[in-house]
């Protein structure tokens, strides 16, 4: 089952989960997702060592995908 | 590493993006900084010494500065590790267990014993902390200490370095880009100024990049 993860003060809240089977989880993820990227949040998925992406719309493949909040310098 | 950009560079558009050759750069300005502030203290010590023997008192005080004022730069360096106050066990531990998800065996065990994840890099071998991470050059001559940091505080400290290296994975030159250079020199200046139970990370990363 793939998941939508938010890092957060709880160290992280699952926001929706879904499959390949069941379009509504799957339609339900991305209005969660489109939440958060509105609320300022960055969406990432990691493919494999050393490597990740950043994505702007949930891919329906993705296993798990992180939420994460800007980095700033200082 | 991705070729991607990374969204925060926006907010830094001013600055040159990091390449190999801005950090040789860099790196040499900071050694020319460092022998400004040395040598004319020494060579004034050495002087006044040579004409005035009685001047001794003087003397140290020049050689003082000549040894302080690296060093101060060194711990500003090291202080980019420096841990943050703990969140509740139960967020930190759900913490630790993503951030153990997205790295390997080795890197976990010496995150558990050093609060630091190694990763390797293009420009090098990372060891990222909550607020900052060190960038060691390859051949392991040369350490780069980056002030970067997730901004909310309330977070977890393993949230606190995934941030960081989900932001290191998708865009490494974009990181180093938004990141602060607070201190580039020698390994062993910083590694000396590092809390002891963190050196391991720091050793793992002049290993790996040598």
């Amino acid at each position: 089952m793939a998941r939508l993860i938010r890092m957060d003060d709880t160290g992280h809240t699952t926001l929706a989960e879904w499959t390949a089977a069941d379009e509504t989880s799957f339609d339900a993820a991305v209005t969660a997702f489109r939440a958060q990227l509105d609320a300022g949040f960055y969406a990432v998925i990691t493919e494999g060592e050393g490597r990740a992406r950043q994505v702007d719309e949930l891919p329906f493949d993705a296993e798990l995908v992180i939420l994460r909040r800007p980095i700033a310098g200082g | 590493m991705s070729s991607e950009v990374l969204p925060e560079t926006a907010a830094v558009h001013w600055r040159p993006r990091v390449d190999e050759r801005h950090l040789a750069r860099r790196g040499r300005l900071w050694t020319l900084t460092t022998v400004a502030h040395t040598v004319p203290f020494t060579a004034a010590a050495v002087l006044l010494f040579w004409l005035e023997p009685l001047s001794a008192p003087v003397d140290l005080i020049l050689l003082a500065h000549a040894w302080a004022i690296p060093e101060l730069y060194a711990k500003r360096g090291a202080n980019v590790l420096r841990r943050r106050p703990r969140a509740a066990e139960g967020p930190e531990r759900t913490a630790v267990g993503l951030l153990g998800d997205l790295i390997g065996h080795e890197a976990r065990e010496l995150h558990a014993r050093t609060g630091l994840v190694v990763e390797r890099g293009a420009l090098g071998v990372w060891v990222v902390g909550e607020a900052g991470a060190l960038l060691v050059r390859p051949g392991g001559h040369r350490v780069d200490c980056w002030c970067v940091h997730v901004e909310d505080r309330r977070l977890p400290s393993g949230d606190r370095i995934a941030h960081l290296l989900l932001a290191l994975r998708t865009d490494e030159h974009g990181f180093a880009t938004v990141a602060n250079l607070a201190f580039s020199g020698a390994p062993w200046r910083v590694r000396r100024r590092l809390p002891p139970d963190q050196r391991p990370a720091l050793d793992a990363g002049v290993a790996r990049a040598g």
